[in-house]
């Protein structure tokens, strides 16, 4: 295997961005995110990577232009946080729908108002419905080797992909980062042949209105695609282990095997929180923690197998879906219990909005808060954990 | 029962919904969702093809005897070609329901 180097994870992900050999890259820089385009225009500008760098005016057209280039079977490659995400709002469920192998990085930032540059996952959670395969990196090394995977999920699949790295905690820092040689990606990573595109030497076309006669005929078509794409996801993933070791799963646990109450998170503050279950575990506490490494599709079966017997959960959001029954995780956690046979107490906490820290005291409050639960039910449905009354 | 109404097979759909068989939009006829049809007055048409001309869905084309005479299988039953005519020779009649 390749030798572990120094990298920002940044820098990194535009690095194993472009070993995938992309031919299109399309951006505008945002906060967090701009390390990772400005590296990647700074390969093409040194002749380092043969791609076409498409400096655009807005988020807006960046995705237009990914829309464009991956409609004519080219590998395209983006990357956004928050206000940036939201102006490509509206193409994000067009990418989707017309099944393009699009992958982008979203740096996860806070949206305003009020504004604020730092790190949660209000901008995502926005897009839970655009109908892309969405993955939540926790380190570097997850990030990179999530580029890696994101396109040949995205190109068997044919489905965009959008990979999640905690803005600053992630993108900011210094890592030791083992790349795959670029031989064994060949391998991993065949050149993409679309079986449709757009080609005046045999015309189709792309973005056909959906009367009401073919509308729901083509969401159903859209939402079984996702749904075929999870088999897809797990193979790939099996396949990355074989070929580097590192082994990647929908829903990541730690100590989860005889906890009886465990915590759920998603994205970098997971590694704060095993410390947190390293510390309850040597006081003979029995608990766990869960990880969602993938959120689209939801991953319904791994999810209700992976929380085993626990008691209580606490869901830890890291975004406000406001007045809702929970935050965005938390909705959907309850829901997914609702269709198992398991009814653990759940506690809902909103935390780490803007940046703020979550240390590993926080977590270990959280774990209290939910054995509370066991005692007596949670009074709200969500609550905003560590806010100044 | 619920009703089916859609036009065909989710499976059937090719990935995206795309359109593989090019120009096939004439196969979907649109004229359904007029309300007023033109009728074509021939004592009073000197046959300019100012109908023809204006016409924003292309749908009017010449007949043998030189008249110019709309497909209702696509006129929208917008009223420009009525509008239009220097002899008045066009009216729009209420389609029935």
């Amino acid at each position: 295997m390749g030798k572990k180097v120094a990298k920002e994870v940044s820098i990194a992900v535009a690095e194993a961005v472009a070993q995938c050999n992309v031919d299109v890259i399309s951006a505008y820089p945002i906060t967090p995110q701009t390390h990772i385009v400005e590296h990647l225009s700074e390969l093409v500008a040194n002749g380092e990577l043969d791609a076409e760098f498409v400096p655009v005016e807005s988020e807006h057209a960046a995705l237009s232009v990914c829309i464009g280039a991956a409609a004519t079977g080219a590998r395209v490659f983006t990357s956004t946080a928050s206000q940036g995400l939201l102006l490509m709002y509206e193409n994000l469920f067009i990418a989707s729908n017309y099944r393009l192998p699009i992958v982008m990085v979203i740096a996860n930032r806070s949206i305003s108002g009020p504004i604020s540059i730092w790190n949660d996952h209000s901008d995502v959670m926005t897009t839970r419905d655009a109908g892309w395969i969405q993955l939540f990196a926790e380190n570097g090394q997850e990030a990179v080797d999530l580029i890696y995977q994101a396109y040949r999920i995205a190109e068997k699949c044919l489905l965009p992909v959008a990979v999640n790295l905690d803005g600053f905690t992630l993108t900011h820092v210094v890592e030791p980062i083992e790349f795959i040689d670029d031989e064994l990606l060949k391998k991993y990573l065949p050149p993409l042949k679309m079986k449709y595109k757009l080609d005046p030497r045999n015309p189709i076309t792309i973005g056909a209105i959906g009367i009401p006669e073919i509308y729901t005929e083509s969401k159903k078509a859209q939402d079984e695609a996702l749904k075929a794409s999870y088999p897809v996801i797990l193979r790939a993933w099996r396949e990355f282990a074989r070929l580097t070791g590192r082994k990647y799963n929908p829903v990541e646990t730690y100590y989860m095997e005889d906890a009886e109450v465990a915590l759920l998170i998603m994205g970098s503050l997971a590694e704060t929180a095993m410390n947190a279950v390293d510390y309850l575990r040597e006081k003979g506490k029995r608990v766990g923690l869960l990880r969602f490494r993938l959120w689209r599709p939801f991953p319904q079966r791994e999810f209700i197998k992976a929380i085993g017997k626990v008691k209580a959960l606490g869901v830890v959001d890291r975004a406000v879906s406001h007045c809702s029954t929970g935050g965005p995780v938390g909705i959907e956690v309850r829901s997914a219990l609702y269709q198992s046979n398991k009814r653990p107490r759940v506690v809902n906490f909103i935390a780490g909005l803007s940046g703020r820290d979550v240390t590993v005291e926080d977590f270990v409050e959280m774990f209290e808060r939910t054995y509370q639960a066991l005692k007596e039910k949670p009074k709200a449905a969500y609550e905003i954990y560590g806010v100044k009354e | 029962m619920p009703r089916n109404e859609g036009l065909m097979s989710w499976k059937d759909l090719a990935p995206g919904m795309y359109i593989l068989e090019p120009g096939n939009s004439v196969k979907f006829r649109t004229g359904d969702w007029r309300s007023f049809r033109p009728v074509l007055d021939k004592e009073k048409c000197i046959k300019c093809g100012q109908c023809y001309i204006l016409c924003p869905d292309g749908c009017y084309s010449e007949d043998e005897e030189g008249y110019f005479v709309p497909d209702l299988n696509y006129c929208k039953g917008c009223g420009i070609c009525a509008s239009i005519c220097p002899k008045k020779a066009i009216t729009m009649v209420l389609e029935e329901a």
